[in-house]
């Protein structure tokens, strides 16, 4: 298959327009794919290309003339700073809570065999499954039904369920590749059960609780829908956006998603990078 | 503690499990139950609820009121599904098959716009398909569109919408199936005088199906829940979805009964073509490519 490229007969024969046909034909698969990662790459583009816009109005929309006034005053929108910290504050606390919740069912179920696996499974599986407006609502139906008020609290407990499915299935499978044998020699050495746990295991599963913490983390810092039916007067980042929607959103909203995506991007590379250290050394 | 844990060694699974599955079971599976319970109540938010069975009437009264949405719903969902995996399928072949030592990058770009905000993305699409924006708008200074042409608040922009939303899901999927094809097996094909088409619909495609399920039902499922791409790209009553009603009539109305029958019929739906699916693949299959 591969081979294709390198055919002789795609050389120069031909008019210029055959010459192009036959370049797009050979090539075609890797054109749709640039054009895919163009259209997946140009909303985030627009996003980064219009925190430096300065906009006639309210709205953000049309493009008026660059400008760095929205970086050098970021937190310039009232209530836009104590948005961000009320995300900032569910995503650490939602993610500690669900990353040891989400780890200890991932080792019950990677490194045991016992009754009730397969509804443990399930059980995990279905929030995943379950659309997030249903989840938001029948949360809120909860919430309304036993008088509960809503607040950063209700926030806190909804992003801790919704979170718990997916650092599972991220420890699981980071798990499946896990060589029991290194536990067995640590034994054969000596070492008590808790020495080898905290000396080979949790090192070896470390990377997968931080791979799992990390989605966690992004998940609740994104999420609208669900904070939306159990935020009560709570406003959350993307609860605040949304907001904005309706009268303008400012500039500043674009600062913010450019430093998250610019954050993110970069502890991606930077953790790339440090496996690769890690495997040339 | 220790030699305890040894003697009843059996119970450590369950003592592992146990704190996560009852976070569960309080803030996934009771809501639930609430939520059909309370499906089948009357009243008000201010003079109170009280549930009856008779009140089986908001699943009807529901389903006709909002027959336009659902069908809408269902019409919008596939068609997100099926634009997604048309995009999906050759970028994920190209990754898995020609990429070579690009293979990490690509898989990068494709997950990387989705690290930033859901809403900042629908907003980009919103400054992008405006009528203005920049599609529409060099193409009617240019007069090769008339002035009167949207796609902002139509249907095609809430499907689009959905589309890149949940495009990851129908891409990941696919490509994880793709690259757990043996090769040898490929060219075991070529050396049996396969065409290239015939190898490709005999081996690829049909190795590709489980990566294929999993990110139809992924991207699907949630494009029937969503109301956000509707709201902020569609804009008129006319490209409304199911999500937005139960959203409305629970946020705005407080209409509980009502959304909780719209939601139990959401999920119920949903449940039956998890149900099947499971059923055809395993439970482990399903969480393996969820994840």
């Amino acid at each position: 298959m591969t081979t294709v490229a390198l055919q002789p007969a795609a050389r120069s024969h031909g008019t210029p327009a055959q010459r192009i046909r036959r370049w797009l034909g050979h090539n075609a698969l890797f054109v749709y794919t640039f054009a895919a990662i163009v259209y997946l790459m140009l909303p985030i583009a627009v996003m980064i290309l219009f925190s430096f816009n300065r906009p006639a109005g309210k709205s953000n929309f049309a493009w008026r003339e660059f400008s760095f006034d929205a970086w050098l005053n970021p937190f310039a929108p009232l209530g836009l700073s104590d948005a961000v910290m009320a995300s900032l504050r569910i995503a650490f606390i939602s993610t500690i809570v669900a990353t040891i919740l989400g780890t200890l069912i991932g080792l019950g179920l990677t490194r045991y065999v016992f009754r009730g696996r397969a509804a443990t499974n399930l059980i995990i599986f279905l929030p995943m499954a379950t659309p997030e407006i249903v989840l938001g609502a029948s949360l809120l139906t909860l919430f309304v039904s036993i008088g509960m008020a809503r607040n950063e609290l209700t926030i806190l407990i909804a992003h801790i369920m919704f979170n718990i499915s997916y650092v599972v299935v991220t420890i699981r499978a980071r798990l499946a590749g896990f060589d029991r044998r290194l536990e067995e020699a640590a034994m054969d050495l000596g070492a008590t059960e808790m020495v080898t746990f905290w000396k080979v295991t949790f090192p070896l599963i470390f990377p997968g609780i931080l791979a799992a913490a990390m989605l966690a983390f992004s998940l609740s810092i994104d999420d609208f829908v669900i904070t939306n039916f159990t935020a009560g007067s709570t406003v959350t980042l993307p609860m605040y956006i949304y907001g904005a929607t309706r009268i303008g959103v400012p500039v500043q909203v674009n600062v913010i998603g450019t430093i998250i995506f610019g954050t993110a991007v970069g502890a991606v590379l930077l953790s790339t990078l440090l496996q690769r250290r890690d495997r040339a050394a | 503690m220790t030699a305890l844990l040894r003697r009843y060694h059996f119970i450590v699974p369950y003592l592992l499990l146990t704190p996560g599955l009852i976070w569960l079971a309080i803030f996934y599976i009771y809501p639930s139950i609430q939520m059909f319970i309370s499906s089948f109540w009357s009243g008000s938010l201010e003079h109170g609820f009280t549930f009856s069975l008779a009140n089986v009437h908001n699943y009807t009264d529901g389903l006709s009121r909002y027959q336009e949405q659902i069908v809408r719903s269902v019409f919008f969902a596939a068609a997100a599904t099926i634009a997604t995996f048309l995009i999906s399928f050759p970028l994920a072949y190209t990754i898995a098959f020609r990429a070579g030592q690009y293979k990490n990058l690509l898989l990068f770009l494709v997950i990387a716009p989705f690290f930033t905000s859901f809403l900042l993305r629908v907003i980009s699409w919103r400054t992008i398909l405006g009528d203005d924006g920049l599609l529409l708008g060099p193409l009617k200074s240019a007069g090769l569109v008339s002035d009167d042409v949207r796609i902002l608040a139509t249907p095609v922009a809430v499907i689009s919408g959905i589309a890149y939303n949940f495009l990851p899901f129908m891409t990941l999927p696919i490509y994880v199936s793709l690259e757990k094809i043996d090769k040898r097996l490929l060219e075991a094909g070529q050396d049996l005088y396969a065409t290239p088409w015939s190898a490709f619909r005999k081996i690829t495609l049909p190795l590709a199906l489980p990566g294929i399920f999993a990110g139809t039902l992924l991207t699907f499922i949630p494009a029937m829940g969503d109301y956000v791409n509707a709201e902020l790209l569609g804009q008129t009553p006319a490209t409304k979805m199911i999500g937005n009603v139960v959203q409305s009539r629970f946020l705005v109305n407080n209409d509980y009964p009502t959304a909780a029958a719209l939601s139990f019929i959401l999920m119920a739906g949903i449940l039956v073509a998890v149900a099947v699916y499971a059923r055809l693949l395993g439970t482990e299959e399903l969480m393996s490519s969820a994840g």
